[in-house]
């Protein structure tokens, strides 16, 4: 019997959204196995990443605020993605945009104006974009790969953070810890539900994500980005810069990057600190391809991959597992969502080896 | 002063090891057509396993050999997944890279803060004794020379060897390679798979020589920094050679300006901390922009798929 791959003409729509249902499914499976290869109790390990977090309202919310800056930045990412634009650099498009905002809230220190969080929000969309803005002039002007300088970016913007909370943005009043002065009220995102962190930020990702949505599959940018990434000949003769898309592409996920960092500074942490981030910008580029690129599907993917954190922080309290273990989990998946493409794009036939041999006999007949 | 400069070249080398092992590595998988960006993934679970073995069974050798089987496994998960199932590549890159990082963690959980004996240094009496001379050449341990031998191996291999031949064709052309009855697929397998056991060297080096200890996440990018020194060596091994060593040279030079007061200009030590990711980034637009432009392409069918047509 032999294993035939035939490319398919036209993709099933299931099939492209119950592939990731697939890929979840053999990540849970192939956890419980690594699990119990290193020794743990595979089931309750499994309960602590997955479920634990789905069990308290606190725990719901938390999701909310884990998934919302995930959300942002894969939204940006998407659409880069689509154009072939490999922008890896969002973590520090997020770290230079947490301290744009940071900034305004630190100078506004002490002020009650409603005009500050907006402030901060322009801010931080700004430092995102200015950072992402380095990559796009070298490639469209040098043809630098952008992979490589947005990720030593990254390297570069987590050292001047470190600079600033070491040096002259240090709380004069913290006892020499790394940290800013906790930001004043007009500078914190107010709180949605009592008792929780869940914040208004939540929303402007939902929002951030719908008007995405819009944006690719109703405007004419949408379509010019999507003919660039899959036909850059066609869009040549179109007449669609590709150099106009490289632009566009990371300085909108630039813009998306900074704006969630100013919202975690904003948000939860209400203040900077060296780590502002498990990681966000590099995650965010797992949700964006478990959500199909489509900026719907980054909203249900980003939940899915906030559980993993969660998870994550709750195995470190419960079983002593380093909080990098989610990555187990986040790799893993990207991994059999990968895999699982190949699926989409060939339909696969078993063949008997009698029947292919069969095949010329009957021609021989025929003649 | 002498002794001094002898004492920079030496951590300069030892700095340029674990880079040199994971670039040398990757530019044989880029010259065969395929672009693996877990380089910083196959590091760390080298650097996990060859310090967990070398702890648990007290044999460095073993260590270093599990190193290097441990980066070719993960390797061979990239090759199905780019080779057979045709996925992209920068994607799956990337997942070995997070994956990468949050196995060495789980693995390493039980070994972070344990000392260990680093690997032992050459000792040839008389030679290893010679003023300068010894100290700068003959007092190394084991995996710098094999780093050194290995680079040389590899342009041997891709300049003089039939062999070499067939991987630079696969690379540059792989529809004509495949006409003329290459097995593409197998060589760009057999080239990812060693890429993966040279990330997995340079790993160990740097748990079991570097720095003999295992800590979450210890390359701190080295990996990217090798992909980068690819196209800094613009894909030939001497040149690669070259750049590992300017960069760990980049590498001692911050922690000097940051250690002495003096040559820090009063500048807070983060800022020489960034040299070598600046430096990435202006020697990859140098290289794209200067006049060299054209001499320094990437072999032509870097990161294309590639499916025999039957």
């Amino acid at each position: 019997m032999s294993l035939k791959f035939e490319p398919r003409r036209e993709i099933p729509k299931s099939l492209v959204y119950g592939t990731p249902l697939l890929a979840i499914a053999l990540t849970i499976l192939s956890g419980y196995l690594l699990f119990m290869f290193l020794g743990l109790n595979p089931g309750s390990t499994l309960y602590i990443f997955l479920v634990s977090p789905l069990e308290t309202q606190f725990g719901l919310a938390e999701l909310a605020v884990k998934a919302g800056p995930l959300i942002l930045i894969a939204t940006g990412l998407a659409i880069g993605f689509r154009a072939n634009v490999w922008n890896i650099g969002a973590e520090g498009q997020l770290t230079i945009g947490a301290i744009f905002g940071a900034g305004v809230a630190l100078a506004f220190w002490g002020d009650e104006g409603f005009w500050i969080l907006p402030l901060m929000f322009v801010a931080g969309a700004l430092g995102g974009m200015l950072w992402a803005a380095i990559p796009a002039f070298l490639k469209t002007r040098f043809e630098v790969s952008e992979i490589l300088t947005s990720l030593m970016l990254t390297y570069v913007a987590t050292l001047v953070l470190s600079i600033l909370v070491h040096g002259p943005w240090r709380d004069p009043e913290g006892f020499n810890f790394p940290q800013s002065r906790l930001f004043t009220e007009a500078a914190i995102l107010p709180i949605v539900l009592e008792g929780t962190r869940l914040h208004a930020g939540a929303f402007v990702a939902l929002f951030a994500a719908v008007a995405a949505w819009v944006l690719l599959t109703h405007t004419v940018t949408g379509f010019q980005v999507k003919v660039v990434g899959q036909a850059p000949m066609a869009a040549r003769f179109a007449g669609f810069s590709q150099k106009g898309t490289v632009w566009f592409s990371l300085l909108l996920a630039g813009a998306l990057a900074g704006l969630a960092g100013m919202i975690e500074v904003a948000g939860p942490i209400g203040q900077l600190t060296p780590q502002l981030t498990p990681g966000y910008g590099f995650t965010a580029i797992i949700v964006a391809f478990l959500g199909r690129l489509n900026p719907l599907g980054i909203i249900l993917a980003g939940l899915v991959m906030a559980i993993s954190y969660i998870g994550g922080e709750n195995a470190q309290v419960y079983a002593q597992l380093p909080q990098a273990a989610t990555g187990v989990f986040q790799g893993m998946l990207l991994f059999y969502l990968l895999a699982s493409d190949f699926l989409v794009r060939y339909r696969i036939r078993f063949q008997s080896a009698r029947h292919q041999a069969a095949k010329p006999r009957r021609e021989v007949a025929a003649t | 002063m002498i002794d001094f400069l002898v004492l920079i070249a030496v951590s300069v080398v030892i700095a340029a090891t674990p880079m040199l092992f994971a670039a040398v590595g990757e530019l044989v998988v880029e010259r065969s057509g395929v672009l693996n960006l877990g380089v910083e993934g196959m590091m760390l679970i080298g650097a996990v396993v060859g310090f967990g073995v070398t702890m648990t069974t007290g044999s460095a050798v073993l260590g270093i050999g599990s190193a290097a089987l441990a980066g070719a496994a993960l390797a061979l998960v990239f090759g199905v997944l780019v080779l057979t199932l045709m996925a992209n590549q920068v994607a799956t890159g990337l997942a070995l890279t997070i994956f990468g990082i949050g196995l060495s963690a789980l693995i390493g959980a039980g070994f972070v803060g344990m000392p260990i004996a680093g690997l032992p240094k050459l000792d040839i009496p008389g030679i290893s004794d010679l003023p300068v001379l010894g100290p700068l050449l003959f007092q190394y341990d084991a995996m710098v020379y094999l780093s050194v031998a290995l680079t040389l191996a590899v342009g041997w291999f891709l300049k003089r060897t039939h062999a070499g031949m067939v991987l630079r064709a696969v690379g540059e052309s792989a529809e004509s390679a495949h006409s003329i009855g290459h097995p593409v697929i197998r060589v760009r397998y057999l080239a990812t798979l060693f890429g993966g056991a040279m990330a997995g060297l340079g790993g160990a080096f740097l748990s079991l020589s570097v720095t003999p200890m295992w800590a979450e996440n210890m390359t701190s990018g080295r990996g990217w920094i090798a992909l980068a020194l690819v196209v800094f060596g613009s894909w030939r091994p001497g040149r690669v050679l070259l750049g590992a060593y300017i960069f760990g040279g980049v590498t001692i030079l911050q922690l000097h300006a940051q250690g002495s007061g003096g040559l820090g200009f009063g500048l807070p030590g983060q800022v020489f901390t960034m040299l070598p990711y600046l430096a990435t980034i202006a020697v990859l637009t140098i290289i794209s922009a200067g006049p060299w432009r054209g001499r320094f392409q990437a072999p032509a069918c870097l990161g294309q798929p590639f499916r025999p047509s039957v």
